[in-house]
């Protein structure tokens, strides 16, 4: 029987070769620019995709979210090391601006300016803003930190290097370098209580409700409820971060 | 720890202003100085050393040598900073194994072996081939299998394969002129693209960069030939350190003009950063900035190189002067790298305040550990001109002795 000769010659094999393999290398080429655009990459799917309120104008400045976090997630007690702060303004009578945050408030507030010149004075609460540009994971020289579908920013401490050049990327100033580990620590959304459908430890310690956290892909959710009934605002939009924390009744003194 | 505790302690009792309580600890300290710093040498030096190669300036011819393997000994060290400055160094390998591609860090190691390994590696090897071929037959014992050993083995040193070392040596210093610039406008860029940052985030950074490096490498190589020619008692080649001296001044100028511009541009614009950055500079970076990076290492040799482009003192005098002015250049250019890496930290990303800097004299990120890695070049480069004397080259030019 006469063996019958392959349709493809090998100029076809080459040529369809050649054109799958560059196919593949230019694209390769181009999704470094998913990269720039999305700083690491587009969220994925339907799933959760959490976002978070902070209502500025029910913080009573108690410190209990400042406080429980570091009790909840072994944060150094030192006042160098914190994934959750709160951080009172006071805006005097001539304009000026004073901002404090004794050890994170977790002991409380005392007003330092007298009474007859202050304008107004507000607490606000900060933490990471598990942004979905984050400059903190676009640069990361190893991709030890990342964000989850869920839209959480993470870091693998097992693979983080210690280089900080993320601690220099985050404008918020949420990330520091865990003094016992050697590599950087930040707020988790306490993802570990989120996997048992616990709320995480800030919200669920804030006495006044002041924040609220929820899917932001779930019209019905606490948090698409709280964005749609107030004026909400992110910190710092111009640098264009695409901030998921959101603060009702945010001052533009706030940075 | 319980130091570095305390140390913190000290520094929040420093604090002015506010401060976002993770900004307290200064995190990027003198080591990261130093990495800019070394980097930038090593492209300066070597873009000087490709003037004489490439463009033919051979009135450079005796710093050519020099200039290369003082690239070449400041290269080996760049990297350790950077690495024993990690919180876990001994990872620092993911890096090259497990690149994040959106990081402008992530490249570093690929654009350093590339210099190191194809640029200076291969350009000393072509250059010095022949030279170690003849110096192998004429030592014995160690030395002689040393050069064997660097030499690959190779024994042909006809006509024709001189001339194709000659032209390989063409071809990868053609390559290393980009690849300078490149190494060292990278390192600009790491610090110029962090929006958070607005001390840093400027598009000039990385230009800026790259020609104080060429400004410090020129520097350091003019310092190191007079210095040297010292030491060996050997004539200095005037014509040449003239020449070095105006490549300095041009350089010099544009790279006084670009941060000139940078300043003015910031001062004009004056964003909402403003007002922190402004006192910055008036307070904890006067020093720095003003009086050593302004008008000791910038200023000061500026006039003196523009004096000596058309006003040429004698000799005796000139070379003293280029010396000082080399070392005062250096200076500056060590302090623009401080002012940019610990002066972009000094300040609060909320603009409300300042957190002070404190480095001990001792540890892995004191003082005297920064010291070393400023001195461990120079001793390599001891080595390397033991090793590899340029001056015994077959075709270096005859020198003559000082009286």
């Amino acid at each position: 029987m006469k063996k019958e000769k392959s349709n493809i010659s090998r100029r076809d094999f080459f040529k369809s070769g050649t054109f799958i393999i560059g196919g593949l290398a230019v694209t390769s080429v181009f999704t470094p620019f998913n990269g720039i655009l999305f700083a690491t990459e587009a969220p994925k799917g339907k799933g959760k995709w959490y976002g978070i309120g902070i209502d500025i104008s029910k913080c009573i400045g108690c410190g209990k979210c400042a406080k429980s976090c570091k009790l909840e997630n072994n944060v150094p007690q030192e006042p160098f090391y914190f994934r959750s702060w709160v951080e009172q303004y006071t805006i005097k009578n001539d304009g000026s601006v004073v901002v404090e945050s004794p050890n994170g408030g977790i002991d409380g507030f005392t007003q330092s300016v007298p009474d007859e010149e202050i304008f107004k004075s507000f607490f606000v609460p900060k933490m990471c803003n598990h942004c979905a540009k984050s400059p903190c994971t676009q640069v990361c020289p190893v991709g030890a930190t990342f964000e989850t579908d869920e839209g959480i920013v993470l870091v693998d401490e097992k693979y983080c290097i210690g280089c900080r050049y993320c601690v220099q990327a985050c404008p918020y100033g949420c990330r520091y370098i865990h003094p016992e580990k050697g590599t950087v620590d930040k707020c988790t959304l306490c993802v570990h209580r989120l996997d048992k459908d616990l709320q995480p430890a800030c919200f669920d310690n804030c006495p006044t409700e002041a924040r609220i956290f929820g899917d932001l892909n779930d019209p019905k959710s606490n948090i698409n409820y709280f964005l749609k009934n107030h004026t909400c605002m992110v910190i710092k939009p111009h640098l264009n971060t695409a901030s998921k924390l959101f603060y009702n009744a945010l001052s533009p003194e706030v940075r | 720890m319980e130091n570095h505790i305390q140390n913190l302690h000290e520094v929040l009792s420093q604090v002015e202003g506010y401060v976002y309580p993770n900004e307290i600890e200064l995190n990027w300290s003198v080591l990261i100085v130093l990495y800019p710093y070394i980097t930038g040498l090593v492209a300066g030096a070597f873009i000087l050393a490709s003037l004489e190669r490439i463009f033919k300036v051979h009135i450079l011819k005796p710093t050519y040598g020099i200039a290369l393997l003082t690239a070449l000994s400041f290269m080996l060290v760049a990297t350790l900073p950077l690495v024993s400055h990690l919180g876990r160094p001994e990872r620092a390998y993911e890096i090259m194994i497990t690149p994040h591609l959106s990081s402008a860090m992530a490249i570093f190691g690929f654009v350093y072996l590339w210099y190191l390994l194809v640029v200076l590696l291969l350009e000393i090897w072509f250059d010095y081939r022949r030279d170690m071929v003849i110096w192998a037959s004429q030592s014995t014992g160690f030395k002689k299998s040393l050069y064997k050993a660097l030499s690959l083995w190779t024994t042909d040193i006809s006509p024709k394969a001189i001339a194709l070392d000659d032209k390989m040596g063409y071809i990868v210093t053609l390559i290393g002129v980009p690849s300078a610039f490149l190494l060292h406008g990278y390192v600009g860029f790491i610090f110029g693209s962090i929006k958070a940052n607005p001390w840093w985030s400027t598009v000039l950074m990385p230009v800026i960069f790259l020609f104080s490096a060429i400004v410090s490498g020129i520097a350091l190589v003019m310092m190191i030939y007079i210095v040297l020619s010292k030491i060996r008692k050997i004539k200095i080649d005037m014509n040449c350190l003239d020449t070095i001296a105006s490549y300095l001044f041009y350089i010099l100028v544009i790279d006084f003009v670009l941060e000139g511009l940078d300043q003015i541009h910031r001062i004009y614009e004056a964003e909402e950063s403003f007002e922190v950055l402004h006192k910055l500079v008036f307070g904890k970076l006067f020093y720095t900035l003003f009086i050593f990076q302004g008008l000791i290492g910038t200023i000061i040799p500026l006039v003196t190189l523009a004096t000596f482009q058309f006003y040429k003192p004698k000799e005796n005098i000139r070379k003293p002067i280029y010396l000082i002015t080399a070392i005062l250049v250096l200076i500056g250019v060590f302090f623009m790298r401080w002012n940019v890496v610990v002066g972009g930290q000094l300040f609060s990303k909320s603009f409300y305040g300042y957190t002070s800097f404190k480095i001990g004299l001792i540890g892995t990120e004191g003082y005297l550990m920064a010291a070393v890695w400023l001195i461990v070049p120079f001793l390599i480069l001891g080595f390397l001109l033991w090793l590899l004397p340029p001056w015994k080259k077959a075709d270096s030019e005859p020198e003559i002795s000082e009286v």
